[in-house]
Formats: structure tokens, sequence, C-alpha cells
């Protein structure tokens, strides 16, 4: 079932379209992505999720009915300029957004311990958050974000400014926040967190959706038929009319292959021909990285829009 | 706990603790307890400073014991001593000046030198004119030949103050002294103008701070922006009564310390027995001379004393206090919904100028005000809304009628709420407008959203 529903939406502002006719589709207890280049209109989607501004036309839906201004409490929103209180403290501050989202003092109390101890920052309570670099007022800001336990949660480009450990431990606890039932849309163009993170994505360039679906789909529509072999010892097959051979290597006694299928092409006739060339240890097809397609589409597109 | 008061609570906690408003509060009371402290100091060094001044005349000895000495100055009358011998040397001889008088002084009245190396107080030069002037006068008289001459000029002697007195309609009569109402005046506009001004742009900032961070993206997903912007509001107005408070209690007490221990003890008791000293002082009065200048200082002492604890000043407070949360209030909307549609403080200036200019042309009839405090300009400005916290301020130590005080305090409460729903409106949509510059016509169309 679809916990949140984007239906046509569109945004226009005085010199140009932000958003024309986009629909996005969030499954519950999944993590959605919507990448896109710089300016493509992902933070518009995003605000319009927040209700900060309203859809020219197109409907919103949250639970299958409509959004209501009530409904922005049970979202947890990290804007990607980053919103904090420069002067105050740390902790402090946590304990005030907490409480604005309704957690009792105790409560937030309790759960700021909790997250504190789990990202390390417990030293950080009473430092003020302009003494923070960058990431470390991320950190904060996520906590801040994920507190009240929201059902619905918005990351802005969430992994700017990061450094990779980091990265790694925000990737984790947001994985953790989908196994204990949130729904969380991210918005980014770091393609490489996206096949690790997403369930579902949509690509959006110049206002409109070009490529939608879940990741492994799309993978597997965009391969460009191509397999990667590795031999045990020193083996070159020798290309037929079924594939040719793009390159191999040999290194630390295993030979690593990949060969593209001819138009024609049948894999168990590619398959026998690698098992008589050599011990085949492990044999895949090649999947592009999400990295390869969203260049792939975007350039396609913009000389398409070119051409026109 | 309930948002707004959370909302509250940070706006006034995280002002509070600032090093900015620890520093104003604890600095500010020192500036005025300065303005009550200077004229008692000036006041109490004259009297320590003795003086002694050598008369010389050149040769004639008209003016002989002419200038009568006073508490603090001794005139010493030199015979036969010619200026040029003594100008040059009269420092090393213990005089604090030579006064020259030329022979020709009955038909030049500027004949008269007072040579000193420090500039002679005002209250010296009037002492010293003034006995000349009456010597002189005296010898021309003598001309004339009159009779019993000295009784005469005793029984004309004569010497003038007014005594204002107001009456209202019962009939009931207050002893005022303009002075007072004028220096009340003064401070309250002035003070007024600038706690409206300082505490509204606190509100502006504030407000920017959280536009320019997008940390009301985040907070307005908890709570709704008009609580946030009446929040901060009352937050700062929290702020701006505890400072207000605390200097009153500091100045007071700065002036206690301040006054108990560089003071003389002879000018306190002066001070605090200034109605008995009238009667001594009228006394004194009668037989001219030495203390002629202490006497006629100390009835204006009295006046200007007996002035002050004729002010209305419950009024005066109630009424401060009054237009101060009033005026802040309808000036912080004012300011919360400019900083809710700029970007940055810079962009703020095109819509600063019609705000500000109402608070200026306030402060401007204000200080008309302690001139003509009756004036139809005055009457207008401390009616309407906009002007009213300064002018009526500044109006009321000279006795406003009470339902002149009645309109302007009603007026301003109903303003208020068209101020602050006006604003809420704006803040409303341009706290989450970024990247155009805003307009006129854009704010138009903010205010008119239906919803």
């Amino acid at each position: 079932m679809a916990l949140f529903e984007a239906q046509n939406v569109t945004k226009r502002f005085a010199t140009q379209t932000a958003l024309d006719n986009v629909s996005i589709n969030v499954p519950e207890q999944s993590i959605y992505g919507l990448l896109g280049p710089n300016g493509a209109g992902k933070t518009t989607l995003i605000r319009i999720i927040n209700q900060i501004t309203a859809p020219d036309s197109g409907a919103i839906f949250l639970n299958g009915r409509p959004i209501k201004p009530d409904d922005v409490y049970n979202i947890g929103y990290l804007p990607e300029e980053r919103g904090l209180y420069k002067k105050m403290k740390v902790g402090e501050q946590a304990l005030y957004l907490a409480q604005l989202k309704g957690l009792s003092h105790a409560e937030a109390m309790r759960r700021l311990k909790y997250w504190f101890k789990k990202l390390e920052i417990t030293g950080w309570w009473d430092k003020k958050i302009e003494e923070l670099s960058k990431g470390m007022q991320q950190k904060v800001q996520f906590i801040t974000t994920v507190l009240h336990e929201p059902k619905l949660l918005i990351f802005d480009e969430p992994f700017t400014g990061f450094d990779p450990i980091n990265v790694k431990q925000i990737k984790e606890e947001i994985l953790f926040l989908r196994e204990r039932g949130a729904t969380i849309i991210f918005s980014t163009h770091n393609m490489g967190s996206v096949e690790e993170l997403c369930d579902h994505i949509t690509l959006i360039n110049k206002a409109s959706t070009i490529l939608e679906g879940s990741v492994e789909k799309i993978r597997r529509d965009w391969a460009a038929n191509e397999f990667n072999i590795i031999f045990e010892g020193e083996v070159t097959p020798a290309g037929n009319g079924h594939f040719s051979v793009l390159n191999s290597l040999f290194e630390a006694g295993k030979s690593a292959v990949r060969i593209k299928a001819t138009e024609s092409g049948d894999t168990n006739e590619i398959i026998k021909a690698m098992t008589a060339a050599g011990k085949v240890v492990s044999f895949n097809p090649a999947l592009p990285s999400m990295n390869e397609i969203f260049i792939r589409v975007v350039e396609t597109r913009n000389r398409e829009a070119a051409k026109n | 706990m309930n948002k707004i008061s959370l909302i509250i609570r940070r706006e006034y906690l995280t002002r509070v603790r600032k090093k900015s408003f620890i520093i104003m509060t604890l600095l500010t009371p020192f500036l005025f307890a300065l303005i009550f402290i200077i004229p008692m100091l000036v006041m109490s060094n004259e009297d320590k400073d003795f003086k002694k001044i050598a008369v010389v005349e050149d040769g004639s000895d008209l003016f002989t014991n002419v200038i009568p000495d006073t508490r603090d100055t001794d005139f010493e009358y030199l015979s036969g001593v010619r200026l040029n011998d003594i100008k040059d040397n009269f420092s090393e001889m213990g005089y604090y000046g030579v006064l020259y008088i030329s022979p020709q002084i009955v038909t030049t009245p500027d004949a008269i030198q007072l040579i000193s190396r420090k500039q002679p107080p005002i209250g010296l030069l009037d002492h010293i004119s003034g006995s000349l002037e009456k010597e002189i006068e005296k010898q021309k008289l003598l001309a004339y030949n009159i009779e019993d001459l000295d009784e005469i000029l005793r029984t004309i002697n004569t010497s003038v103050r007014i005594q204002t007195i107001k009456m209202d309609e019962s009939g009931s009569t207050r002893e005022t002294s303009t002075g007072i109402s004028m220096a009340l005046a003064y401070i309250g506009g002035f003070l007024m103008y600038m706690l409206v001004f300082m505490f509204g742009s606190m509100v502006m900032r504030g407000v920017i701070e959280e536009k320019t961070n997008r940390i009301v993206e985040v907070i307005i997903s908890s709570v709704k922006p008009v609580q946030l912007m009446l929040g901060k509001i009352i937050g700062v107005a929290l702020v701006g009564l505890t400072q207000f408070a605390l200097w009153i209690v500091l100045t007071l007490a700065l002036v206690m310390v301040i006054k108990s221990s560089f003071l003389p003890e002879g000018t306190l008791e002066q001070m605090q027995q200034l109605p008995q000293s009238l009667a001594q002082a009228d006394q004194s009065m009668q037989g001219a001379g030495a203390s002629t200048m202490t006497a006629e200082q100390l009835t204006e002492y009295q006046e200007l004393f007996a002035g002050a604890l004729n002010q209305p000043w419950g009024l005066i407070i109630f009424s401060f206090i009054f237009y101060f949360l009033t005026g802040y209030l309808l000036y912080a909307s004012l300011f919360a919904a400019i900083g809710s549609a700029v970007d940055n403080e810079t962009e703020t200036q095109q819509f600063m100028l019609p705000v500000t200019i109402p608070i200026i042309l306030g402060l401007i009839v204000a200080m008309g005000t302690m001139q003509n405090p009756e004036s139809s300009l005055s009457f207008w400005f401390s009616i309407i809304p906009l002007t009213s916290p300064i002018v009526m301020i500044a109006r009321i130590p000279f006795d406003v009628p009470a339902w002149e005080i009645a309109l302007s305090m009603g007026l301003m409460l109903v303003t208020i709420v068209g101020a602050v729903w006006m604003a809420a409106k704006i803040y409303r949509t341009g706290i989450l407008m970024y990247g155009k510059k805003t307009s006129y016509k854009e704010l138009w169309k903010w205010l008119t959203y239906k919803g």
C-alpha cells in the first residue's frame, strides 16, 4: 500500500517550471529516492510534500487520503540547508525542537540520550552549534529530525558534508529506521547511496520524470547485455557468433573477462563456450551502476532536447 | 508544556543569557546614574574650590569693597597696584584671577576684565556684574541728590519669581515645575523611542535569522507560523521588561552608592532639607551680600524638589509601561512582517522607511511638545497610534485630560489587534519565500490571501 502519493504535480515560478506533471508513489516502509541533477525540481517537490509551498495543480495523498495541514506533524524533515540556531547549545536546541514536536521533557531527554550515544556525540551536548563542523551539525539535525519517530521521513541531501565513515553510519541508521516502520523519501544526486539504500527511485530532470521504478528493475532494464566471468588461471575465451570479448585481465592467478552478447546471442551457448574455455569461478550479468544509468539517461535527454 | 510558551521561553532565555544583553544591562545604569550624579558633583566641586580674586582699579578707588565676598570667593582690593604690575604673576601670588575695573566703567560698560587661568564659573561672573551694576546705578542715582536714598533703595529692592500653579476643573491646585516636566518629557520620549526601536529591530533580526537559516522550515512542522511569530514578539517583550526593571533597580542603587561615597555630606543634607532651608533662605534674602546667591539657588532647588514631588508619578509610570508594551507590540509586529519578507538584513531598507518615519516624526513632535504641550500638533500626534507612545509620554508630565489619554490608549489597543493580524498574514507567507525580491505589490497580495 502506498503511504504517500503525489499525482500529476505541477509547480511554476515566475520564469520557469519547477515541476511538470510529476507523480510519485511511495510504498509503506520503503526507501524512496528522488534523484536528479542540481536544479531539477527535487527540493520543490519536497517543499510541496511538507506543505511549505502549494502546487499549482495536482494532488498529494497521505495514507490514501488528501494531505491535511496537520499531517505535517507526522513528517520529519531534514532540509538541505541546515536549519539550526547557530548560537544555541546542541543539547538545549535538540531538547527545544523535540518538545516543540510534542515530546515531554523527560521523554525527549531519554530519546536524546539514546541517539547521542548511538551517534557518538554525547560530548557535544554543551557546545554551541556554530562551534561544530558542517558534518557534526548535520548529525545533530539528523537526530532532531527522527527523534519524534514520524511515519514519514524526508531527507534532502542527507550525506553532503559527511566523511565516508559518517555516511556509512547514517546509512545504517536510515536502514534501521525503515526496519522500525518508517517510510523514507530522500533526495540526492549521490548515486552510490541509491544502490545501497533505495527500494524505488524517481529520476527527475528539468522538472519532469524521466525514469521511475524499483532499483532492481531499472538496473536490469538498462543492462547492456554484458557479463563478467572469472576463470581459474590465465584464460581468454575466443569470441564467436554469440558473443565478443571486451577485455580480460589476469591477476593473482585468476582471469577477469568481460564479454558482450551479440544481438542473436544465446545465453546457454555463451555459458557452454565459457565452460569449454576453462574453469569458471563465477558468471554474472554486468548490471550498470545507477551512476552510469543516471548519466546516460540525463545525457540522452539533454541531447534530444538540444536537437528539438 | 504549551508550544507557544516553549517558544517564548527560548526567545527569552537565549537573549537574556547573551553577553551583549548583560553588558547593556550593567552599563546603561552607569550612564543614567551619571546623568543624575554629574550635576551634583559639579555643584559640590564648585563649593570646595575656594577662590581669591584681586581687584585692581588702576589708581582710582571707586569700587573698593563694592563686590561682597561669597561663600567660595574672596575679593581683595589692591589699592595702588596697576594691572600691568600684577597681570603676569597673579597666579604665583595665590590669586584665582585679576578683576580689572577701568575708570571708564561708568560710561562704557565693557571696561571690566576678569583675567584668569581657568574659565570662571558663570555664577561668579553674574555676581560680579550684578554687584557692579547695582553700585553704578547707586552712584548715578546719587548724582540726582535724592534725600534718604539708602532707605528708598532698600524698599524698592524687589525680587520676582514666577510660581506656576496648575488648576484643574474641580479647582484643586498643584504647584508644578516646568523644568521638571520638560526633563521628564524629554527623558520619557527619548527612552520610549530608543526602546521601541531597539526591541522592535531585535524581533526583526530574529525573524531574519530563522528565515535565512531555514530553521523555520523545520519548526513549522511543529507549530503554526503565527505561534512562532507571537512567541518571538512576546519573548522579546519580556526581555525588554526585564532589562527595564533591572535598569531602574541598578540605577537607583548606583545613585545611592555614588551619592553617599562621593558627595560631601553637606550637599546631601542640603538636598534633603530643602523645605527648611527655604525659611533660612528667605531670611537671608533680606540681608544683601554674602548669601544672596545661595539663597536664590536654594529657592530654585526647593521649587524643583516640590515640582518633582508633585508630578503624577503613578500615572507616568503606568503609562510608560503601557505605551512601551503597546508601542513595542505595534512596531515589533511591523518589524516581524518586514523580517519575514526579506532574505537578508540589507534588503530590509526598502520596507524600513515607512515604519521608521512615524517613529522619528513622533520623536521630533515629542521634542516640540516640551516647548508647547498644548499645541494641536502635539494633541493629534499623541492620539494617532503610530506616534502616540512617544508623544503622549512627553505630554503626560504637563497634565493631559483623562479623556485624551483614554482615547489614545483605546486607539492603540485597536491598532495593535489590526497590526498583529496584518503582520501574521504577511509573515505566514513571507517566511517561506526565498530567492525573489519582495515588492509592495507582493506584500499586498499576501495580505489579501484567504484562509
